[in-house]
């Protein structure tokens, strides 16, 4: 394993395997986030629900949020892996080129030559996001704990932060389409029978993920998500619904 | 010096080699790493020879002036292999083989060699397969074989249209392989300018370090010369632009005999010459001539595109003059009739030197798939270099320079008259005769390496030596040499480029000791050839800088040698008064036009000794007997 | 045709290089790159200056020597070899901007001329089948279907160029390594030493100093062969599973019932 690390393809792998996992957690964070579209849904928001399901998940067996800090314990391995990873390689790399000879671009797609950049922008989101949705410590628009759909409807008023967002998503865009189709690549899982459908498979799962978490945001600002009742009613339902 | 024995080993010819071998003498495994041999050049023969010597554990010193091993000449062979497994179940046969050798070198080679290459030839596909070179397959997984130029068995084995390539990857594997156990090293842009005899016997090498300049010294117990053919004394030809004979020569210079010098193989089909500037001439793989048919207009001057030559005014003469073998008649008859319809003026294209080779026929019977799938990265490389399609217009050919059958004289041990000094490839005269088949230099290169030299140099080390070293007088007396060479080469302080003689000498060669010889010709051309030597030695220039890369004083090194060579040629074409195989004189044709031999006086080779610079030549006959072929007049009408 | 030829002048390996501009005149369109250069060489000899070095072969697409990056592009416009490559491609009175393949790698020995040796190392590392000199078993014996063969040929045209390692932006060899790895472990003849071959061969690689590959895809666009990038995540496969399988000096020793 320790040579396998050392070796730029073994570290390729550990950075496409934590890049697997992680694009895998969008995938369900994108699900998740979908449960907003049912609106306020009366007393209990479904995405509230989802997310008090999220932290009782393996209860008993777990305590409370077990499940969760256990995501949060391989989320947080693998973008460290990923990041080391991939400076690691990065000056690897750049010893193996005359510094004053960029190579020329004859047809790579413009997103692998970003990948650092965009890895780094988004990076400097993730933390935003955990300070803002997940401590609360931009605290701009009223925030409350555990009632996300409450928190969602009032950041996603303001237009700078859906800006913040649909800015991020792109950049989610332009690192994964390179970065999943390069993941296969690296992983060895492709085969001339397969690589059109792998690029093609890429770009929409791309798509995918990019749209589906874009419409969050959107459906908010556009106002066709409703308000949720006040905070208020809303402890009660939830209270209600544990108990019930 | 009379010319030494031959050492054929007595006994019936199919058991020759076997009483050889048999008998050979061996070095104790322990022993042999003490035992060092060096091996000029990387080719199949050189690569092989290194590999399979190392392997078995004598120490490997391998040189070649190219950056890597695998970049040697060999590498661009494109046809194909021979050997006569029979996979076809044609009724093929080492004796087959071996007389088509015999019958395509016009009876100009030894039977001895030429059925021993027949009966190794199947351990080459072997060992060659089992180093993973992919050769065609059939489906079902068995190998493929097609039919090659001038036989009428599919013995050829081939991988796509870069055998020659696959083959010398895997022998350079197999010595990498060797490097990385520590048995061999590779000395990659390292030129041998000397060979170094002590006491009567070749024991170390000078070269120079290509890219510092510096000239070094290597001791051995033997020294493998697989320096490959010398084409390129006509400079434009077939062979890599690095090809030449400098090895060879200096060996020569040293008493190793050459033999045959004036036999070399010009290839039919080649892309035409288009201009002054041309450095080198491109190959067209003879396979095309399986499905390719020949032609030129019957009037002379005819300058409607071809597709418009209507059917009775094409003049197909290979399949009018040998109507059993048609397109597929051997390269020097082939070759030659493309020159006799050019001189005639009936010769296309601008400048009137050019043959076509059209498939017209073929797609339209078989089918674009079919010729596509057969020829298509051959079509592919003729439309990257003249610009048109194939598909569509035929191909336009013409003779090109391309293969040496002559070389260094050696005996059944390819041994040359310098004890302790090898010759293998197509550096030696061996197996060919007057002219080489298609397919078979591969397995000839590939037979000496793997084969036959790993036995005959063991078998020479057996002898206890002194071990010599590099601080012997023999060495500072070689090295002195090459030393006042460079210095000759670098002082001479002209104008011109090494290149502009070698042209020169090349245009001379060509129309004289080319397709075809003459004895006034010839005379021409050595006072010619004489003359460009004076011009060369006085009006060359080369860049400064001796201990350093200096690629117009490796350049200017090889055609000063190219030079000596070329008049040698013409002294033996001169002497040679018959016509056989490649080596067509004019005197000597029969009525219809055909090469005449001459049995009675001829059935020799020709060893020539050198006699210093100011001497004349002197030639040695060794006289050649055929009791296991009829020495029959070649035909293949 | 006429041309300017910004050529790169570095004396040798430590030296700092530069461009030197010449114009060549009255060039043949159907004449090869490298043949325009053996005129500008033959009038720079006659105007008594330095030559430019610059390596060639074959001149015909197959040995893999020549190595000119021509308008930054590894061989040039039209990926094939820089041999291959005809003064037709350019336009009449263009300037074209020649130099050496560039990675650390391959350090310049003198103008265009570079070390490539260390490709030769990767191939020392394990590109070869065990098989020595002698007696070996009959090959069809050891059927290999003719698509087998087809891939495996795909890869095994490599030249060994170095335009891949040239045109990739991280200097790494992973077409040529990858070719050579599809190759053998295709065949059934390389089987012995699959998974060696594949964890020497990348070790060697890495030595080297060759960069890590990002899948940018340049080097598989400039390869004259056409080499695919499938050898790549050949590559990869194979030195995974034989990373992270046992490894093979200590297999698992049988116990005694
Ligand atoms: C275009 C072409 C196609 C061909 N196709 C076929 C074919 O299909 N079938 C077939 O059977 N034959 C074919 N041939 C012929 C065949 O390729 C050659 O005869 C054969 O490869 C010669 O191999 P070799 O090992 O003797 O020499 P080469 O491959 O020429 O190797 C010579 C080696 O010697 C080294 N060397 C030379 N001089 C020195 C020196 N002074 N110091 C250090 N090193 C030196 C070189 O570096 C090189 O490594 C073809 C030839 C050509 C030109
Ligand atoms: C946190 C900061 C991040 C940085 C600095 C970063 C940077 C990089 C870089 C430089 C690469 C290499 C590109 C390549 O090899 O072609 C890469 C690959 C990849 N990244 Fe990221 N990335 C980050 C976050 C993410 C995130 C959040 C995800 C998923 C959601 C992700 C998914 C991937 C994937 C799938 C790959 C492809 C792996 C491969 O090619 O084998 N990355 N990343
Ligand atoms: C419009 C897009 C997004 C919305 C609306 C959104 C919303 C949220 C919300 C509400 C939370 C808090 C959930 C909770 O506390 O239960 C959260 C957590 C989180 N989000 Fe997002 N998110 C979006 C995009 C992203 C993106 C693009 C990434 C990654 C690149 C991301 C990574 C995370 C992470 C890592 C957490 C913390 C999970 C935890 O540890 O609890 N999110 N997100
Ligand atoms: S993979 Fe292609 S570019 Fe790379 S060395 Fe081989 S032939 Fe050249
Ligand atoms: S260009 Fe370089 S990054 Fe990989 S795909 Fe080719 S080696
Ligand atoms: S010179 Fe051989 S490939 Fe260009």
């Amino acid at each position: 394993m320790v040579e396998f690390w050392r070796s730029t393809i073994g570290k390729k792998t550990f950075v496409a395997v934590t890049g697997t996992i992680l694009v895998g957690y969008l995938i369900l964070h994108m699900v998740g986030n979908l449960n907003s579209l049912f609106g306020p849904t009366g007393a209990e928001p479904r995405v509230d629900w989802y997310a008090g399901w999220l932290r009782e998940l393996g209860e008993p067996l777990l305590p409370f949020a077990g499940a969760l800090w256990i995501v949060r314990a391989i989320l947080l391995g693998s973008v460290i892996i990923h990041i080391t990873g991939v400076v690691q390689l990065r000056f690897r790399n750049r010893d193996a080129r005359p510094a004053r000879y960029p190579a020329r671009k004859i047809g790579r797609s413009w997103e692998s030559g970003v990948m650092m950049t965009s890895g780094i922008l988004l990076a400097a989101f993730i933390v935003f996001h955990i300070l803002q949705f997940t401590t609360l410590t931009v605290d701009v628009t009223p925030l409350h704990h555990e009632q996300v759909y409450f928190n969602l409807y009032n950041a996603f008023q303001e237009w700078y932060f859906v800006a913040i967002y649909l800015v991020a998503l792109i950049l989610i865009g332009v690192h994964l389409r390179h970065g999943i189709w390069s993941l296969v690549q690296t992983l060895g899982l492709d085969s001339p029978a397969r690589n059109r459908g792998i690029r093609y498979g890429a770009t929409t799962l791309t798509l995918v993920i990019v749209v589906g978490f874009a419409l969050v945001p959107i459906l908010f600002w556009t106002g066709l998500l409703d308000a949720p009742e006040p905070p208020a009613a809303t402890i009660t339902a939830i209270a209600g619904g544990l108990t019930g | 010096m009379r010319l030494p024995d031959a050492k054929i080993p007595p006994g019936p010819l199919e058991h020759k080699w076997q009483a050889w071998i048999d008998q050979h003498r061996l070095v104790g495994p322990n022993n042999r790493s003490g035992k060092n041999v060096i091996v000029i050049g990387t080719g199949l023969a050189g690569a092989s020879a290194a590999a399979s010597l190392a392997a078995q554990g004598f120490g490997v010193k391998s040189f070649c002036f190219q950056d890597s091993p695998r970049r040697a000449h060999s590498i661009a062979a494109q046809g194909g292999i021979n050997a006569s497994k029979d996979y076809a179940n044609e009724g093929d046969s080492v004796r087959r083989l071996f007389a088509d050798t015999m019958k395509g070198g016009d009876f100009r080679s030894r039977e001895a060699n030429v059925w021993r290459l027949a009966e190794l030839s199947e351990n080459i596909i072997d060992q060659a397969v089992a180093q993973g070179v992919p050769f065609n397959r059939e489906y079902g997984g068995q190998l493929a074989t097609r039919s090659f130029g001038g036989v009428l068995v599919q013995r050829t084995f081939y991988s796509r249209g870069q055998t020659g390539q696959q083959l010398l990857l895997g022998a350079y594997s197999a010595l990498e392989q060797q490097v990385a156990a520590g048995n061999a090293v590779v000395h990659s842009r390292h030129e041998m300018l000397d060979v170094v005899i002590v006491d009567g016997e070749a024991r170390g090498v000078i070269v120079r370090n290509l890219v510092t300049g510096e000239i070094e010294r290597h001791a051995a117990d033997a020294v493998i010369l697989a320096s490959g053919g010398y084409t390129n004394v006509y400079y434009l030809s077939t062979n890599a632009m690095g090809s030449n004979v400098t090895a060879a020569w200096r060996a020569h210079r040293h008493g190793a005999l050459m033999a045959n010098p004036s036999y070399t193989q010009i290839h039919p089909t080649c892309i035409p010459q288009s201009g002054e500037y041309q450095s080198k001439l491109t190959l067209m793989s003879e396979s095309l001539r399986n499905d390719g048919r020949v032609w030129v207009p019957r009037k002379g001057g005819d300058d409607r595109p071809p597709a418009e030559i209507p059917e009775d005014e094409r003049f197909y003469y290979l399949e009018e003059r040998y109507p059993s073998f048609g397109n597929l008649a051997p390269r020097d008859i082939a070759s030659r009739a493309a020159k006799v319809v050019c001189d005639d003026g009936l010769g296309v294209g601008p400048t009137g030197r050019g043959v076509y080779l059209d498939f017209r026929d073929a797609i339209a019977q078989r089918g674009r798939d079919v010729v596509e799938v057969r020829y298509g990265n051959l079509f592919e490389m003729y439309e990257n270099i003249t610009g048109e399609n194939p598909y569509e217009t035929p191909m336009m050919i013409y003779p090109a320079p391309h293969y040496a059958m002559g070389g260094l004289w050696v005996d059944y041990e390819l041994q040359t008259t310098i004890p302790g000094l090898f010759a293998i490839g197509e550096a030696n005269f061996s197996d060919h005769g007057a002219n080489r088949l298609g397919a078979s230099a591969l397995m000839q290169a590939l037979a000496d390496g793997y084969f036959i030299v790993p036995h005959t140099v063991a078998h020479h080390l057996t002898a206890d030596r002194e071990s010599v070293s590099t601080t012997d007088s023999a060495f500072d007396t070689a090295q002195d040499a090459v030393e006042s060479h460079i210095t000759r080469l670098m002082d001479v302080g002209g104008t011109k480029a090494a290149q502009v003689f070698h042209r020169e000498l090349g245009n001379v060669m060509l129309d004289y000791c080319g397709m075809a010889r003459n004895a006034p010709g010839l005379e021409k051309a050595l006072t010619e050839i004489g003359e460009i030597r004076e011009n060369f030695w006085s009006d060359l220039r080369v860049d400064p800088g001796r201990d350093e890369f200096n690629q117009s004083l490796e350049y200017a090194n090889r055609v000063s040698d190219f030079l000596e060579l070329g008049e040698l040629m013409c002294l033996d074409a001169l002497r040679r008064e018959e016509s056989c195989g490649g080596h067509f004189r004019e005197e000597y044709e029969t009525d219809d036009g055909e090469a005449l031999r001459d049995d009675e006086r001829f059935a020799k080779v020709t060893a020539w000794e050198y006699q210093g610079d100011d001497g004349d030549p002197v030639p040695h006959d060794e006289q050649l007997s055929f009791e296991n072929v009829k020495l029959a007049t070649r035909s293949y009408k | 045709m006429n041309f300017t030829l910004e050529i790169w002048r570095q004396f040798d390996t430590g030296e700092e290089g530069r461009y030197e501009d010449f114009t060549v005149e009255g060039i043949d369109p159907e004449a090869s790159f490298l043949e325009m250069l053996d005129q500008l060489n033959e009038r720079l000899t006659e105007e008594e200056r330095r030559t430019v070095a610059f390596d060639s072969d074959c001149r015909e697409g197959i040995c893999g020597t020549c190595s000119l990056v021509i308008n930054d592009t590894p061989h040039g416009p039209r990926q094939v070899t820089s041999c291959q490559t005809y003064m037709r491609d350019f336009e009449d009175g263009a300037t074209i901007r020649v130099e050496p393949f560039r990675s650390t790698t391959f350090p310049v020995i003198r103008d265009l001329v570079t070390d490539r040796s260390a490709l030769d190392r990767v191939i020392q590392a394990g590109g070869y089948t065990g098989a020595t000199t002698g007696p070996q078993p009959e090959p069809n014996s050891m059927p290999v279907a003719p698509e087998v063969q087809e891939k495996a040929m795909d890869a095994a045209i490599c030249i060994g160029c170095g335009a891949c390692v040239a045109a990739c932006p991280n200097g790494a060899a992973m077409l040529f390594t990858g070719a050579k790895v599809t190759h053998l472990n295709l065949l059934p003849q390389g089987q012995a030493e699959r998974g060696n071959r594949a964890n020497s061969m990348v070790e060697q690689m890495d030595e080297e100093g060759f960069g890590g590959c990002t899948n940018f895809g340049e080097c598989s666009r400039v390869c004259p062969q056409e080499i695919s990038l499938d050898v790549i995540g050949m590559l990869n496969r194979e030195y995974r599973k034989a990373r992270l399988s046992r490894d093979p000096k200590d297999p698992p020793t049988m116990l005694a019932q």
